[in-house]
């Protein structure tokens, strides 16, 4: 985890700023050859995430949670702060979410974040019929696998229309497998 | 555009603009109808639709509240949606991924082929097939349905030539990129697919039939259609007399509005044409509108779905490309040898990111979870689109528990699976692993039953008016000037994906409604 980096160069202003504000904020580096454009201006490496109800270690918990439940390890911790971000609007808006969030996140213990991936998935999985944890894997689910970062990381190429869709961009463009004949496919028309 | 006045008694009021509502509107007004067009959603256009996965359905999704009960995964998995359809002026047609095939004629006379199945209301259709097939001719025109007239199939992608290579080694014949009402080539002022992928997010080239872009505006251009968007009918109204006068609805800015009407005609998708008849229960109809046989609401059927996944060990970029465009139809029969009665297709699918994790695969997280995403660029994807069995009690009721934005009841789903359901699905996962396994699959993943895209058979049409709601032109058996115009009047879904079904009915009811109000007889 990258929460808090303590070799980040620009940790004086982080901390100033934090040092201003009574809720968190997650920090964090971005591997180079990234695509962070939503959170990180080019050409900054470093990236922050100002969080509005959750502190810093709550932030830093649940950004374990969302790596625990979907663990790609090659993935940005950028992408998985965008996770928090989303849960910590929604508990700025729902007082219900803030203590379902509140309540799991000291349920795990403050050193959640630092144990290792097995420990935090035996953990998680005493509590995964919990409201906590259902709604964390829902956000997850629904946040992170809709970040560009996401779509870089999987492959997927996003908006297909502005580039005249996949017709002359590969959309039959697989040849490990026999070719179909035309009468069961159809003319690719240009 | 027409302006109908809201006293207008003469004009007829269509509730809902999709495959059913929309095609009706444009044949009523060019055969000079006047009719106001009410649609729940907004006007969405080929320049809106967003191609950005959370922001098209949100865009386009009907949202509003329903609850489930029954023993179908749909109810554990999606508890908060049993259904997913639209919710915007062209209805499901928007998002709907086009596949258009006719049913078989054995399956509009399910009852008799299937026999007497405990547990299920099955009846035959009161259609004769020739009589449904000339529809199906003229709705295979209307829509430019691909290998029907001089339609040329859609071109094969990657992810269907995994397909094609598995189901030949399997021995299937059947095989091909389907019957889609998507142009494979320039027609009717409408361009050709260029292969964008995720059908679902409204087609932004038109190439795909959707009456947003076609019905609509050609009904617009008579200068006979009234369309009045964000406007949702809450009641149905009726006279002395037991004839429906009105419709009650709220318009965009909440408002309660009231329509006179000469004519009604539902077309609200399967849950919300049941829940609006049975919301306009009044003392002379006290079980709802068009129920004294009790089967508003019952008899619900949704097809039988479900996901297979194979994961290969090379790129396939199954969001390339018509997402729905190839099938295999070899197991559309009634073979009861094969431990079930009805057929199945095995249909192409791709899922976007994030949808395929929040829906397409069965629940999960952790490492093996993710390792599925982790792959997929070599993800190749099969839908199952299977014939359920109608049940009396697999029913769409009001629950009083829970209200919507007007404080009215809302629909609950009940849906208990009939064995012969679980039958077909196993089966035809079977069938889809094997095709998978048969050119390498590294690992074939299941997943669950999504939110039923195809909601028919609650207001069915029926010989004896005792079996259903309305007779063989959707004219409810109670009410003459009330008709029922969407997926509700199946009689039995059968295998069909239902579109091409919807839209042939409607062309149907369209000319025997102007044949009776000329007549005089509604």
């Amino acid at each position: 985890m990258k929460a808090n980096t303590k070799e980040n160069p620009d940790r004086q202003q982080f901390d100033r700023r934090q040092f201003l504000k009574t809720t968190g904020m997650l920090t964090g580096w971005v591997a180079a050859g990234s695509s962070l454009a939503a959170i990180a201006p080019a050409p900054a490496r470093a990236w922050a995430i100002d969080l509005t109800v959750l502190a810093s270690a709550e932030g830093a918990t649940l950004m374990a949670v969302a790596r625990t439940i979907a663990p790609h390890d090659k993935l940005d911790d950028a992408a998985y702060a965008l996770v928090v971000r989303a849960i910590d609007a929604d508990a700025a808006t729902d007082e219900r979410t803030r203590k379902v969030l509140r309540a799991g996140v000291s349920g795990l213990g403050g050193d959640f974040a630092r144990r290792d991936e097995s420990a935090r998935v035996t953990a998680l999985k005493k509590i995964e019929s919990s409201e906590f944890f259902q709604t964390m894997r829902l956000k997850t689910l629904q946040v992170l696998y809709a970040t560009p970062m996401a779509y870089a990381y999987f492959g997927y190429e996003g908006e297909a229309f502005s580039k005249g869709g996949y017709l002359s961009r590969g959309f039959n463009d697989l040849h490990w497998l026999p070719e179909v004949p035309l009468e069961d496919g159809g003319p690719v028309v240009s | 555009m027409a302006t109908i006045d809201f006293k207008d008694d003469t004009a007829v009021v269509i509730i809902g603009s999709g495959a059913g509502g929309g095609t009706l509107a444009h044949e009523l007004t060019s055969r000079g109808i006047k009719v106001v067009l009410l649609e729940a959603g907004k006007r969405q256009s080929l320049d809106s639709f967003s191609q950005v996965p959370g922001e098209a359905f949100s865009q386009l999704t009907w949202l509003d509240p329903r609850t489930q009960t029954g023993d179908w995964g749909v109810a554990r998995d999606f508890p908060t949606m049993p259904a997913w359809h639209c919710k915007t002026v062209g209805g499901t047609t928007v998002h709907w991924t086009a596949s258009a095939p006719r049913l078989r004629p054995w399956e509009v006379r399910a009852q008799s082929t299937y026999g007497k199945i405990a547990g299920t209301s099955l009846i035959d259709w009161p259609i004769a097939y020739d009589e449904l097939e000339k529809y199906y001719k003229l709705a295979e025109l209307r829509m430019g349905v691909t290998r029907r007239n001089d339609m040329p199939g859609l071109p094969a992608s990657n992810n269907f030539k995994v397909m094609y290579a598995g189901a030949k080694k399997l021995g299937y014949n059947q095989v091909h990129t389907g019957h889609m009402a998507i142009n494979s080539v320039t027609y009717d002022g409408r361009g050709y697919c260029i292969q964008q992928g995720f059908c679902v997010q409204g087609c932004k080239m038109g190439a795909k039939w959707s009456t947003l872009y076609t019905e609509i505006p050609d009904a617009e251009a008579t200068g006979n259609l009234d369309l009045r968007i964000e406007s949702t009918a809450t009641r149905i109204e009726h006279g002395p007399d037991g004839r429906v006068n009105a419709v009650v609805y709220r318009d965009r800015e909440g408002k309660e509005q009231r329509q006179k009407a000469g004519l009604v005609c539902v077309a609200g998708n399967a849950i919300e044409t049941a829940r609006l008849l049975l919301l306009s229960e009044s003392v002379k109809y006290p079980r709802g509108l068009a129920n004294s046989s009790d089967q508003v609401g019952r008899n619900y059927c949704h097809q039988i779905t479900g996901f297979v996944w194979g994961i290969f060990d090379k790129p396939i970029y199954s969001w390339r490309g018509a997402t729905l465009a190839g099938v295999v139809e070899d197991e559309v029969v009634n073979n009861p040898q094969r431990g079930f009665v009805g057929g199945y297709r095995i249909e192409l699918l791709a899922l976007d990111l994030p949808t395929l994790p929040l829906v397409g695969l069965p629940y999960g997280w952790g490492r093996d979870f993710a390792s599925i995403i982790d792959n997929y660029r070599n993800l190749a994807g099969l839908f199952i689109n299977g014939e359920d069995l109608p049940r009396p009690d697999n029913r769409i009721t009001l629950n009083s528990n829970v209200k919507d934005a007007y404080g009215l009841p809302v629909a609950n789903v009940h849906v208990d699976e009939h064995a012969n359901d679980r039958a077909i699905r196993k089966h035809a996962q079977g069938q889809m692993s094997k095709m998978y396994e048969a050119i390498g699959a590294k690992r074939v993943v299941l997943g669950p039953v999504p939110p039923a895209t195809h909601n028919l058979c609650t207001a069915r049409m029926s010989a004896d008016p005792r079996d259903g709601v309305t007779n063989a032109w959707g004219q409810t058996h109670d009410i003459k000037n009330l008709f029922i115009s969407d997926g509700s009047v199946l009689s039995t879904p059968g295998a069909a994906n239902p579109t091409l079904t919807i839209v042939a009915l409607a062309l149907r009811q369209a000319e025997y409604i102007s044949r009776q109000m000329k007549a005089g007889e509604v």
